[in-house]
This record gives structure tokens, sequence and C-alpha cells, in this order.
């Protein structure tokens, strides 16, 4: 390395260890002749760099970072606030489903109970006509049994009256046949 | 052959820009790292975009602005954030030319008392001129600690007055013995393979092989220390500041 360092810089060494003649092959550090030379240029360079650094560098950079730290907290609201969105609009929704669950078991009841009712009425008029229709009837037997009654004591009136007729020969009064008949019926 | 590890620090007139009373300034070796350092800081700042997610070279720029921001916060407060443009460009400004001198064949700019001193210089007085500006007498009382029993107070403020008034030489010191000394072990170490390669023939060839394991080593650790040393040197500054901000701590 050390060969090859000579080597690279050879012409510029070798000028050089003629110029370190002069002031006596020092240390490089503690040469004064150079001071000069390296302040001005720190000077030079340094303020380059600061004002490089303080009035384009770091306001570039810092705005870089700042521009970044926004847009991600930006993107973390807005997240947020659609995240809130579909919590809401999720409720939203399960109230109104549970709303018109209770509305349907509303129309059900309702309707259930109106058909009952239908029903129950319908039912009703029903028994009504059929008593009526069995009254009727039973009024229609009592009739036909009473007059089937009268014209048994008719016949039976008659036939008594034929058969003493026949058994003695005289005809006999109709008022005492119906009585007999009667008082026979009646026992 | 001879080593010299010396040789790597010479400064070397490149071009002469003028004269100051009997001082020849001139365009130097150094001069061409400083120019190479504030170039590869400032491509490295300006051309790295500006992009919602960064690249590799965005990410670069950020996390060193982000580095150094944290590391102002921590040790000065948000009021040192005014000192963000100087602490960043000293940092930067090391940092990148102790990088860049560790490459083979290179300067390495903090090598030289004189830069490194001139930059604790620069801290010192803008600690000073700051410190008395803002708190005007107040700022002396830095020098008197709290607490300190009265009969040994004159002396603690002595030792206090005298490592204020050292601060820039151990600062600046320890910045340009590190990399100093870093960069002769390198060049000794590295000089043993090649000189035990050319002087001892097949057995200096397996002998050569210790010290390149040493200096791949020690590469290794200037890498680090190239690195460190930027940032103890912007550390420090951050705490030298922080006696200028809040003197009553």
């Amino acid at each position: 390395m050390a060969e090859s360092h000579g080597g690279a810089k050879g012409p510029a060494a070798g000028a050089h260890t003629g110029a370190e003649g002069g002031h006596g092959g020092g240390f490089p550090p503690f040469e004064s002749s150079t001071y000069a030379s390296q302040l001005v240029s720190l000077a030079i360079f340094f303020v380059v760099l600061y004002v490089v650094v303080s009035k384009l560098a770091l306001p570039k950079v810092g705005g870089a970072i700042e521009a970044r730290q926004n847009k991600i907290e930006g993107d973390l609201n807005e997240a947020q606030a659609l995240k809130d969105q579909s919590a809401a609009a999720l409720k939203a929704y399960e109230s109104e489903l549970a709303a018109a669950r209770s509305r349907a078991q509303a129309i059900g009841n309702e309707s259930r109970d109106k058909a009952n009712a239908q029903a129950e009425a319908e039912r009703k008029a029903l028994e009504e006509q059929l008593a009526a229709k069995l009254a009727g009837a039973e009024k229609t037997i009592a009739s036909t049994r009473a007059a089937a009654m009268s014209n048994v004591r008719g016949i039976a009136a008659d036939a008594a009256g034929q058969i003493v007729q026949q058994l003695t020969g005289v005809v006999p009064d109709a008022a005492s046949v119906n009585a007999a008949v009667d008082a026979t019926l009646k026992g | 052959m001879k080593i010299d590890p010396i040789h790597q620090f010479n400064i070397e007139p490149l071009f002469t820009l003028g004269h100051i009373g009997n001082q020849t300034i001139a365009f130097t070796n150094s001069s061409l790292y400083m120019l190479v350092a504030v170039a590869i800081i400032s491509i490295l700042m300006l051309a790295s975009g500006t992009q919602l997610v960064p690249g590799r070279l965005q990410s670069v720029a950020e996390i060193s602005y982000e580095f150094v921001a944290s590391t102002i916060r921590s040790t000065a407060g948000s009021e040192g954030m005014k000192f963000f443009p100087l602490i960043f460009s000293l940092f930067m400004f090391i940092c990148v030319s102790n990088l860049v001198g560790i490459i083979p064949y290179t300067f390495t700019i903090s090598s030289h008392l004189i830069v490194t001193a001139a930059l604790a210089l620069l801290v010192f007085f803008t600690v000073l001129i700051y410190g008395v500006a803002k708190n005007g007498l107040k700022f002396f009382s830095i020098f008197v600690p709290h607490g300190v029993p009265g009969y040994i107070l004159p002396l603690v403020m002595f030792i206090e007055i005298l490592s204020f008034f050292l601060r820039p030489v151990s600062h600046s010191v320890r910045l340009f013995a590190n990399m100093l000394a870093g960069h002769i072990a390198l060049k000794v170490f590295a000089g043993f393979v090649a000189m035990l390669g050319f002087s001892l023939g097949a057995l200096g060839w397996v002998g050569g092989v210790l010290p390149l394991a040493l200096t791949v080593a020690l590469y290794a650790l200037e890498i680090l220390v190239a690195f460190l040393q930027a940032y103890v040197f912007a550390i420090l500054t951050c705490i030298y500041l922080n006696d200028a901000i809040h003197p009553g701590h």
C-alpha cells in the first residue's frame, strides 16, 4: 500500500519531497505554513455548506418528512372516519332490520286475529242458521204430530161408533163416543 | 523499502489563490477534499427527492436529518433546534470527510489539528456569544454549581472555569488524535504486509497474513471511529450549547 501510494502520486510526491526539504520535513499537522490555506478553505467551504444546509437541504428534507407525517395522519383520520361511518351504517341496518321484524310479527298477529274472528263469526252464523232450521223442523214435527193425533181421535171415534153399532145395533151418541175415546186416549 | 506513515498527512498545494501578508493562500489537497465533502453532502441532501415513499438516497438523507434532530432534542431540548443547521453541518462535514478519508489514497481533513481546532473554536464562541447574549451575566452561573459548600466553592469555580476554557482543546484534539492515530496505525500495519512480502519472499507472504488480518480489522474499526468521532463532536456541541440555552442546569 505504501509503495503503490507513492507510485500513484509519483510526480506530485517527488515534487513535494523537494518542497518538504524547505520546511525541514516536519510533522504535517504542525507545519504552520499550511495553516492559512487550510483555514481559508475551511471558512469558505464550511460557510457554503452551512448556507446550503440551512437554506436548502434542511427545509427540503424536513418538509418531505413533515409532508409524510401529515399524509399518514390524514390517512389515519380518514380511515377512522370511514370506520365510524360503516359502524353507523351497520347500526342503522340492524335497527331497521329489528323494526321490520317486529312490524312483520305485528302484521302476522293482526291477520291471524282477523282470520280467527271471521271464522268465529261465520261459525256462529252457521250455528244460528242451523238452530233456526232445527226449530222450524221441530215445529213442523209437532204440528204434524198434533194433526196426526187429532186424525187418530176422529178415526178412533168413528171406529168405536162402528164397533158399538155392529155389536149392539144401536147408533151411539156421538158425544159419548168422543168422551169415551178421549178418556181412553188420555188413559 | 520504508514505511512512511506520515506522508499521507502532507498538505500539497494544487494552485495558488493569493496572498495574505506574507502567507500564501493555496488551494490544497485539503481544500479539494473539503470541496468533495460539501459536494457529497449537497448531492445527498438536495438530489434525493421528496417522495412519499423514500428511495435509498432519500432514506439516507432523512435518517441523517432525524438522527441529528433527535440528538439535539435529547441533549439540548427543543430550543436547541435553532442550532440545527450548525450542528447538522458540523456532523455531516466531519462524518463525510472522515468516511471519504478512510478510502485508500485519499486525504483526511480532520487529521489536521488546525481544522478541528477551527471547528471547535467556532462551537466555543457560538456558545459563549449566544450564552451571554441570551442570558447576560446569568450565563456565568454555569461556573457556580448548586449545592457546593462555600469553603470549596472557589476551588470548584476555578476547575469549572478551567474546564470551560479547555473545552475547545479537548473537543478538537479528540477528533484530530483519533483520525491521526487511526490512519497511522492502518498505514503501519498495511506497510508491514508489503514489507514482509518484499523482503522475506515466500516466508514473508505467509508472515504477512497476520498484519493483513489486523489491517482488515483495523479498517472496520476505523469506519466505526470515523462515524463515532463525528457523532461525539456533534453531541459535545449539543451539550455545550445546552449550557448556553439553559445555564441554570
